[in-house]
């Protein structure tokens, strides 16, 4: 068991130093294999996001936001979950998470070109669409999370978002409902530092979002989300609750958004250079390779044939979903009704003949 | 035949679908144990349990926002926001959430699901209960807006929209609640949407109205009659979808035209009817088509009520006014 729950409220819970050390007598729940899934997970997340900037400057990718600096934040609470009964409704910066559900690279690429068949998960895959509008994901998570159990499932629920998205009302009233049906959801709120260049401190005068818990009647905790084995553990606490019939935990992720916004932005207009610098060196990579390292787990050429690896993986997704035929004027109106209106019969019928 | 009220005839539709179909569930304030403000879900809690007929905090926007993550359970729920002008504080989990789901995930995520609501005024509620906002609805790509003014056609209308794989808007007129009586058949039946419905025959001019407003102008069509003439009350049902041959053939045989709505004049949906009307049967106009709204003012308290929703008075004179043209 880990130290987590004899951590006082405003020190964020964790149990691997930044130098790779884990904290005396804590045995990782992790076990190996999970343990390097998630190393590789955390590779290719890092990777993809250089890679889709890259593409997005040569102008073959749409905007795209990246994970960098939060990928502990995501894979460890996503390694928590059994993709086969449980689900994760994302926002947009959780792209790990929803691989592990089954979502796929070629989609992420698909959808941040502007093709409509990247916001569409396949049948199986326990993912709801990604949210751009903020927080409005909240209620469904909620929503989701009680019909499943009011169906007799014991699945249960995790719903990202971050600092920005905790101050709309959606993010309120959802919270609120869940401890009223105690919903087996996981708020899984990434305290990122920033809404683009709007900083945290504006957003609340709490010392903690975790603490806002309390006011709707469920647990919450704050944990260091740059520490994979910190974030595991206190959502693997959360799930087995939510499973149990225990109801719902806000989990805050203490992280750091190391990039800018998405491609549109520069953060350095607004961000410290010399406090940037300092929050690299919490880089939650950089962590858990000093962690494997030290227990011989991995090596610099064991992680450069991986990163070999990851990247034959990335450029197939690149060569999949670039070429296809653009998508028609048919793409408007396919999936607006299941049954649509005469009228809009007559706008698709115009609208495709004068193609 | 059974005559009932409206509510009971929503009540009716609620129970027996209930029955027909255990995934419904019906979401709101004060629905369980109250039976709702306006008794349209009395004793379906007792029948159903608090599981399936549930109690809400008072929060519009989670009401409808978690029915959309219960749906994608694969539940088909029904949210009641208690009034239509309450559901600007939902508004976008209607219009960004709700509608465009099944386009947003290219089908994967349907979103089987009612949204009641009561709207209307001439009933005495105080601020913002009585808005008809409906043509904010209809102008929300991927929702059907339902406007039903019978107690026929809402048993019928309601179960069809409960059975539809998209979601629906379902607007009821506070104050046909109970004034609105006809006949029902206790039988199953239902009523297809965007299929208007002839209220009142009449050969000289149709007046194009839905919900409450239809009632007014049968009332103002009966006083016309007096005046020599004619007056046919074409009912809607439904602006999404809208019925376009309807509207095509009651003007085409009439050649004069006036549409009557509770909403305010300027972007209310009666424009719509108005563009729809000229593009479908401009050449059989015979005199420019009328419009009675209520006016481009905030719904006010209840003293002046009667002066701002339109009165079977304003729908006359505004059939007089294309009579003459």
């Amino acid at each position: 068991m880990s130290t987590m729950s004899e951590v006082k409220a405003g020190a964020p819970a964790s149990v691997l130093a930044p130098d790779g050390v884990l904290a005396d007598g804590y045995v990782p729940a992790l076990d190996d294999d999970g343990l390097m899934s998630a190393w590789r997970a955390m590779l290719l997340s890092r990777a993809f996001d250089e890679r889709a900037f890259s593409l997005q400057r040569q102008g073959r990718l749409g905007t795209f936001s990246t994970v960098n600096g939060e990928e502990a934040a995501v894979i460890g609470t996503a390694w928590a979950l059994d993709p086969s009964r449980d689900w994760v409704v994302p926002q947009y910066r959780e792209l790990p998470a929803m691989l592990r559900q089954g979502f796929t690279l070629k989609k992420a690429l698909q959808y941040s070109t502007g093709d409509p068949a990247g916001n569409h998960m396949p049948e199986g895959v326990n993912v709801l669409p990604f949210q751009i509008s903020l927080a409005a994901q909240i209620p469904h998570a909620v929503g989701l999370a009680w019909g499943l159990r009011h169906q007799g499932s014991d699945g249960v629920v995790v719903v990202y978002f971050g600092d920005g998205a905790s101050s709309e009302g959606d993010a309120h009233e959802a919270m609120n409902l869940a401890g009223v049906r105690r919903a087996p959801v996981i708020f899984v709120l990434k305290n990122n530092g920033w809404a683009i260049s709007t900083p945290v401190s504006r957003q609340t005068a709490a010392q903690s979002f975790a603490s806002r818990a309390q006011g709707y009647g469920f647990p919450g905790e704050l944990v260091d989300g740059n520490d994979l084995f910190a974030v595991y553990d206190a959502t693997s606490r959360a799930v087995a609750r939510a499973r149990a019939g225990e109801g719902p935990t806000l989990l805050e992720a203490r992280t750091y958004r190391m990039g800018p916004h998405n491609t549109s932005d520069d953060h350095l207009r607004y961000v410290d250079p010399v406090d940037l610098e300092e929050r690299r060196a919490a880089d939650p990579i950089d962590r858990l390779r000093r962690h494997l390292t030290a227990r011989g787990l991995v090596d610099e050429e064991s992680e450069a044939s991986l990163v070999a690896e990851i990247k034959v993986e990335i450029e197939a997704a690149v060569q999949a979903s670039e070429g296809g035929a653009r998508p028609g004027a048919e793409a408007l109106f396919d999936h607006v009704y299941a049954d649509p209106p005469e009228r809009l019969l007559r706008q698709r019928a115009a609208a495709t003949e004068e193609r | 035949m059974a005559v009932l009220n409206m509510v009971e005839a929503i009540r009716s539709c609620l129970g027996a679908e209930m029955e027909r179909d255990e995934r419904v569930m019906l979401l709101g304030q004060d629905i369980g144990v109250n039976g709702g403000v306006f008794r349209a879900t009395e004793g379906l809690q007792e029948r159903f349990g608090a599981e399936r007929v549930v109690d809400m905090p008072l929060a519009e926007a989670v009401i409808v926002g978690s029915a959309v993550g219960l749906a994608c359970s694969g539940l088909v729920p029904i949210p009641e926001l208690q009034f239509l002008g309450f559901g600007s504080q939902a508004f976008h989990q209607i219009e960004g959430q709700v509608a465009r789901m099944r386009f947003r995930s290219q089908g994967r995520y349907g979103m089987p699901m009612v949204i009641r609501a009561p709207f209307g005024g001439n009933v005495r509620t105080p601020e913002l209960h009585s808005d008809a906002h409906e043509a904010k609805y209809a102008n929300s790509a991927g929702l059907k807006v339902v406007m039903p003014a019978t107690a026929h056609d809402a048993k019928g209308m309601l179960a069809e929209a409960i059975r539809d794989p998209d979601p629906v808007l379902f607007c009821e007129p506070l104050r046909g609640y109970r004034l609105i009586k006809d006949e029902v058949p206790e039988e199953d039946y239902t009523v297809a949407l965007g299929k208007a419905r002839w209220a009142r025959e009449g050969d000289d001019l149709v007046i194009v109205a839905w919900s409450a407003a239809v009632v007014i102008a049968e009332r103002a069509a009966e006083l016309a009659q007096a005046e020599g003439y004619s007056v046919g009350v074409l009912d809607l049902r439904s602006l999404v979808p809208l019925d376009t041959d309807a509207l095509r053939e009651a003007v085409a045989g009439r050649g004069r035209a006036l549409v009557v709505h509770e909403a305010t004049l300027t972007g209310g949906f009666g424009g719509e009817i108005v563009a729809t009307i000229q593009e479908e049967a401009f050449w059989s106009l015979e005199a420019p088509i009328g419009r009675v709204a209520a006016y481009d003012t905030p719904y006010p308290i209840a003293s002046v009520e009667e002066l701002y929703v339109p009165s079977v008075e304003r729908v006359l004179a505004g059939v007089r006014a294309v009579m003459e043209a």
